[in-house]
Parts: C-alpha cells; sequence; structure tokens
C-alpha cells in the first residue's frame, strides 16, 4: 500500500466515523438512546469501508491496453452558443435526437435541460423548475425522441416527450421529513424495486424495456418494462467484485439484440450482460469505465471513456482521460483524446453522445463545456 | 377445537388462500374511464408531485402539488426554509387559469386542497404544519397552526408513521403530553399541528384538520378558528390513531377519519364519541364523501412508493360500511394508480384523483353499476 492509499483510507474512514457521530449527536438530542444500535453499525460499516475500499476511493486506473492506435480528430469546442444570460455549469449529460438536435443536462445554480439544434443554436428549456431536478447526471434520448434525464439529487429518472412534458417518472424523490437521512454514507438501505440510490444513467433495449445504472448508493443495474414496472435485477444495494456483482456503475447502454454494456466505474471495467442480466463477458483493459455509448446502426461500435479523477494527483494526467473505440465483443480499435483543460483534450468526460460514431459528443464535468469531436479515418495498420 | 383447526390450516394452507381469494372477488370491480392528460399549462407552470386537488361549485379544479424541497438559506442565524409547492386553479376543461399564494410564507410540502360550499380554498402544508384558507379570490382569510421558526438540518424527525416505527411515536400508547409540540404521535391538546394532512367542515361551519403524520389526532375549531378540542392519540385501540391520512363529514356532522396506520376508517361523532369502523378497504390514505341525498365515501387503498405491484385500488363505500365496489390498481398507465394522495367527489361517479406517484390529476369516470 502505498502512503497515499494509506492517507485516503484514513481520510475515508475518519470523514466517515465523524458523519456517524454526527447522526448519533443528532438522534440523541432529539430521541434520547432509541437509535443506538444503527449508530454502531454505522460506525463498523465506516471501518469496513477503510480497510476494503478507502485506497482505492481516490484511485485511478492506467489502461492494461498497450500499443492501441491513435485515432485522430477534429473539434469544435466552441459548438454551443448561449443567449445572453444563460451559462452552463457542469455538464453531465448530452444526447442527441433523430434530428441532430441536441440536449445538455447541466449543473448550474439550477439543474437545468438544455435543448440546441444542430448547428449549436439554443432552442429552449425544457423542464424548468421540475420537482426531479436537483443535481443532474444524465439525459439520453429514445428511439421515438423522448428525452430522458437522470437526476442524482432526487433519486429519480423523468421521462420527457419531444415536446417536453413529463410523461413517465421512474423512482421516488425521497419526502422531504424523511429526506436528509435516506441517502447517506453508511450501511445502505435495501435496493427497492422502485427506489433509486443515485441513480447514473439509463437506457432502453429494442422492445422499449428499461435499463437504469443505480448508481451510487446501490451497485446494480434495473431493468423495467416500458411501463416502468420491475422485471429484474443484476447487482444489489452491495458493491462487489463478482461478476454479477458491480462497484459504483456509471453508465450504461444497449446493442440492437438487447445486451447491456455497463460502466462499472470503481471495478476498473466494462461489463456486459444478456438482456435478462445475465453476465456475460468483462473488459477490463480500457482503464476506469465511466460512461459507455453504443452507436446505432448495421455495425455497432462501443465507445468507453478512461476519465481523468477529479481529485488528480500528480502524474494522473499522463495515464487517464483517453477514449476507446471497440467493437461489441470487446476488441479494441483505436482511443483518442487525453486529460487536459485545452480544447481538443478532455477534463473529466462524463457522458458521450455517439448516434453517429464519427461524430462524437463530448461532456466534460470539469470544463463546464460540450464539445463535438469529427473522428478521422485511421491510418492503415 | 382451536388447536385442531390450527393444525388443519398448517396442513393445509391453501385453504387460508382460497378464503382470501374469495373474499377478494366478493369485491365487485366497477367499470371506469380515466382522462389521464386534463391538465393544460403553460411552460412557466410546473407539476411535481400532486398532493390534493379539489373541485368549486363552478367546476374549477384546484391543484396544490410539490414543485420542489424546501430551500434552506445557509449563512443565518438559523437554517430557514423556504418555498417548495405551489397551488394552480384550472377550469373544468382543465385549463389554467392562475395561480394562488405565489411565494407564500408557508407553502413548503404540499399535502391537500380542499374547497368549502362557499368556494373558499383551503390548503393544508405537511412541513409548515398550517391550514390556509383562501377566499375564492384568492385571498388568505384565515390560519390555523404557525410555521417552524427555522428548521433543524439535517431534517426533522423521521415520519411517525413510517417504516418499522419512530422514536417517540411508533405505536407507543399513552396519555396525551400536555400542550404545546409534545414528541411526535402524542396528540398534544394545542392549536399547533405536526404534519396535518386534511381539513373538512361539518354544517355550521367548524372546522376539522387532521393531525396527521407527527400527532396522530383530529383537532376542533370553530367556524373562526378558536381552538375547541382535540381527540385521539396514537395507538390502536377505538379511538385512538396510527397516521390520521384524511378526513370527511356527512350531512349528519359524523366524522370519517382515515386512520391509515391502523388500515381502517373511523368514524366519530362531532365530539369525538366513537361510532363505529369500516376495516376492509385496506389502509385509507384518501378520503371523500359525495354531497347530495344519498352520500357515498370514497378511500384509496393507496401503494407506497416503493411498492406498484401491490394495492393502489380505490372504493366505493355506503356510509353504513357496505363496500359497493372497487376500482383501479397501483400503476403508472391511464386507470392506473400511483400513491393517490387526494380524491375530489364532488359529483358521484366523475372523481378527480391526485397522484404523488404520477404527478399527475386524473379525471375518473365511473361507469354506473348494472
Amino acid at each position: 500500500m502505498t502512503v497515499r492509499e494509506r492517507r485516503a483510507r484514513i481520510s475515508a474512514t475518519s470523514h466517515c466515523v465523524n458523519y456517524c457521530l454526527r447522526i448519533v449527536i443528532d438522534l440523541y438530542v432529539m430521541f434520547g438512546h432509541a437509535y443506538s444500535l444503527r449508530w454502531i453499525s454505522c460506525i463498523m460499516s465506516c471501518i469496513a469501508l477503510g480497510l476494503l475500499s478507502g485506497g482505492t476511493l481516490l484511485a485511478q486506473t492506467k489502461a492494461k491496453a498497450q500499443n492501441v492506435p491513435e485515432i485522430p480528430f477534429d473539434t469544435i469546442p466552441n459548438l454551443i452558443k448561449l443567449p445572453p444570460g444563460l451559462y452552463l455549469g457542469e455538464s453531465m449529460g448530452v444526447a442527441t435526437n433523430s434530428k441532430g438536435h441536441f440536449f445538455v443536462y447541466t449543473r448550474s445554480a439550477n439543474t437545468r435541460l438544455f435543448e440546441f439544434d444542430q448547428n449549436g443554436n439554443y432552442v429552449r428549456e425544457i423542464g424548468a423548475g421540475n420537482y426531479g431536478f436537483e443535481f443532474a447526471h444524465s439525459v439520453r434520448v429514445d428511439p421515438e425522441d423522448n428525452i430522458w434525464v437522470v437526476d442524482e439529487g432526487t433519486n429519480m429518472v423523468i421521462k420527457f416527450n419531444p415536446a417536453g412534458r413529463v410523461v413517465m417518472v421512474l423512482g421516488h424523490r425521497p419526502d422531504v421529513i424523511a429526506g436528509a437521512l435516506s441517502t447517506t454514507v453508511g450501511p445502505a438501505p435495501l435496493a427497492g424495486k422502485y427506489i433509486l440510490g443515485r441513480p447514473t444513467d439509463v437506457a432502453w433495449d429494442p422492445q422499449g424495456d428499461i435499463f437504469v445504472s443505480d448508481g451510487y448508493v446501490n451497485n446494480r443495474v434495473v431493468k423495467y418494462d416500458k411501463n416502468g414496472r420491475f422485471i429484474t435485477q443484476v447487482g444489489s444495494e452491495k458493491a462487489g467484485t463478482g461478476k454479477t456483482e458491480l462497484n459504483l456503475p456509471h453508465g450504461i447502454a444497449v446493442d440492437a439484440k438487447g445486451n447491456v454494456y455497463v460502466a462499472d466505474r470503481s471495478n476498473h471495467r466494462l461489463q456486459v450482460f444478456d438482456n435478462d442480466l445475465a453476465f456475460k463477458a468483462s473488459y477490463d483493459n480500457i482503464g476506469d469505465s465511466w460512461t459507455v455509448c453504443v452507436s446505432p446502426g448495421p455495425h455497432q461500435y462501443l465507445f468507453t471513456s478512461n476519465s481523468n479523477p477529479n481529485g488528480n494527483a500528480p502524474g494522473s494526467w499522463d495515464i487517464t482521460g483517453e477514449i476507446y473505440k471497440m467493437e461489441l465483443d470487446g476488441t479494441i480499435l483505436g482511443r483518442f483524446g487525453h486529460a487536459s483543460k485545452q480544447a481538443g483534450g478532455f477534463q473529466v468526460v462524463h457522458m458521450m453522445d455517439c448516434r453517429n460514431p464519427n461524430e462524437i459528443f463530448v461532456a466534460e464535468i470539469e470544463s463546464w463545456r460540450v464539445q463535438k469531436l469529427m473522428l478521422k479515418p485511421q491510418a492503415a495498420k | 377445537m382451536r388447536g385442531y383447526m390450527k393444525r388443519f390450516l398448517q396442513m393445509f394452507p391453501g385453504v387460508v388462500l382460497l378464503a382470501g381469494m374469495q373474499a377478494a372477488a366478493q369485491t365487485p370491480e366497477i367499470a371506469f374511464d380515466s382522462v389521464a392528460n386534463l391538465l393544460k399549462y403553460p411552460d412557466n407552470v410546473t407539476i411535481g408531485e400532486v398532493a390534493g386537488v379539489a373541485t368549486n361549485s363552478k367546476g374549477d379544479l384546484f391543484v396544490y402539488t410539490r414543485t420542489g424541497h424546501p430551500t434552506i438559506s445557509l449563512g443565518t442565524s438559523r437554517p430557514f426554509a423556504h418555498g417548495g409547492s405551489r397551488l394552480y386553479q384550472f377550469d373544468k376543461t382543465g385549463k389554467f387559469v392562475r395561480e394562488i399564494g405565489q411565494d407564500s410564507y408557508a407553502f413548503l410540502v404540499a399535502q391537500q386542497v380542499r374547497v368549502d360550499p362557499q368556494d373558499n380554498i383551503w390548503i393544508v402544508d405537511q412541513m409548515s404544519s398550517m391550514v390556509i384558507k383562501f377566499d375564492p379570490a384568492g385571498r388568505v382569510q384565515l390560519l390555523l397552526g404557525r410555521k417552524s421558526e427555522s428548521e433543524r438540518v439535517p431534517s426533522n424527525p423521521p415520519p411517525a408513521a413510517g417504516r418499522g416505527g419512530a422514536p417517540g411515536g411508533g405505536g407507543a400508547e399513552g396519555p396525551p403530553a400536555r400542550g404545546g409540540r409534545g414528541p411526535a404521535g402524542a396528540g398534544a391538546q394545542s392549536d399547533l399541528f405536526q404534519r396535518p394532512t386534511d381539513v373538512a367542515w361539518d354544517a355550521a361551519g367548524n372546522i376539522y384538520v387532521a393531525d396527521g403524520y407527527g400527532n396522530a389526532r383530529v383537532a376542533k375549531f370553530d367556524k373562526n378558528g378558536k381552538f375547541i378540542k382535540s381527540w385521539g392519540f396514537r395507538g390502536t385501540a377505538q379511538g385512538q390513531f396510527n397516521s390520521v391520512r384524511g378526513i370527511a363529514l356527512d350531512a349528519q356532522g359524523n366524522v370519517y377519519v382515515a386512520d391509515a396506520g391502523n388500515k381502517r376508517i373511523q368514524i366519530v361523532d362531532g365530539e369525538g364519541n366513537f361510532k363505529s369502523q369500516i376495516d376492509n378497504v385496506g389502509a385509507p390514505s384518501a378520503v371523500c364523501i359525495t354531497p347530495g341525498s344519498h352520500q357515498y365515501l370514497y378511500s384509496s387503498n393507496s401503494n407506497p412508493a416503493e411498492d406498484i405491484d401491490n394495492g393502489g385500488e380505490i372504493y366505493k363505500v355506503e356510509l353504513d360500511g357496505r363496500i359497493v365496489g372497487k376500482f383501479g390498481r397501483a400503476g403508472k398507465l391511464p386507470k392506473e394508480f400511483g400513491t393517490v394522495n387526494a380524491i375530489d367527489c364532488r359529483r358521484d361517479n366523475e372523481l378527480y384523483v391526485g397522484e404523488i406517484g404520477n404527478w399527475r390529476v386524473q379525471k375518473v369516470i365511473l361507469h354506473p353499476s348494472n
């Protein structure tokens, strides 16, 4: 264990214990000793957290794949033209619809959803003041051009029709009065069929079934039918490294056969499941899979980003930040990009859109922007 | 004999299942249609969880909805809470008319809206623990309860009727505390509420407040808002409540209390004396009583947010407790219900249903039985 890892473990544990103590004091002031067992289990789980995973919380992984060809590309960094008075914050999600318009789900003072046309001109805001908007995480557009957002602040997935009206919601925003204790550090509650815990992303199979990666509190993928009824899940509230376990499923995509690709971020891998969420394959040579997308069309490609982390340690930019283009079977075709704050580089890629596999939209957390990347043909080997 | 029966049932558990299915089959299904996309409103209006829906005498609709969570101000002497809910008026075709009570001091977590016989609009807010009467023009006429000056962060105590019971409340039976805001469930003899849920009136205009999640009581005020009395505290016996989720009065002044935690509707007179109870309608989470000469009670066995595969049906009941029928089930499609929190039944067989889970108002048209 390196000094840095040891420090990270100690720091994670002590932060967690501190948090428990604050809860304990609060509960004691309010109710006396009625919650004594709860805080003991809280502290126990902190110790476990420190022993098992504290060291990996801040770590970032250099991809194992060697000698991957570089894919040359151009970028359009100032793609978005915002009217005066409108700003993007952290760009968490970007997605295109069938007309080439694209949607950006962003964390500004309030979390907001904007639509732009194919030239980057501002079209409109959707869902202003929506009850489910609190802390943006993902936006995706389904084959019928419905716009879906995933909000990790309210634990909700919201489906807007193309006109921008809410037509379905999944999950339940914690009630105000119960809320602050609902999703915490500490022992996670059992993963309920219809309660999400900081969900991260959404995708659909050709039948319209809905797949939700869930998330920071739970460590699972849930499959719902198109009307929002629970069908099955893989993983659970507990993180794990087994084939059917996940550790921070952070992004999700589905191919035309209904296979499910999950960015299993803290397990440093990309997991593939079949349509019933049975294990198929694991791609562990592409670093930490932060986010994934699968292009449509007869020959589908898989893209995954080994995003450079928040809280960069010296040297981490040198080994992370690249995006991989792959065949669905896991064969790596090439890589592009690197960690940087300059245009053409990436500063924590959070989401990609690859409706056109040669035109990738990239949303970056720490550069508050959306880039459009034009991939060029690779040089022959 | 008892021992024999027990052994018999252990050997043949299917018998119990069969009996249960038979009981369920005895409740007729009422055929119905629904209009799930009733409301039409401009883009600057947002509808979140629909906690309350009510009609006035002209057929206008009032919707009290949770549009966000209250915001806490930091860098102040204490944490102060602002905003979170909005009250809208629509005409009988569902077209947006106006907003009422914009930026109100007490609109934090919408719980219910009701319209009295004079077309005054009453809202109940669960977090500010206030009941506000607006006149038909939308101006404040009367206030019951008082919003806490500041909030505890992180949040208030867990809900008294929540999962696994709660400290200070949860199933503990005991005498009411004296005055003020005692521990949850104490049923305090006070004109302050703890997470109230509903409001209703008798023919003389006396006001009855269902109070609620925190306290487990009914509070009675005269028509001018003077506190008269309250009854009930947390428990399972007659006259005790475990989460009072709704309240409605019939023309005789009997009070129907949705005692959801005890899975029953208790019927008491206007002074709180127990008369009877209805206990085969699931957990009554929203109730209403039709006007007119033959009155009916509607009661929703609302599904909790974490389960849309069970419950969710609404019962139509004679005031004597005889069940006429039931309709609907939990789900997200039209004609399915997501955690119903309000029913308006000004017109029998034409209901407006407010759903927390599906963020919508459904107009439900029941088909007369044959």
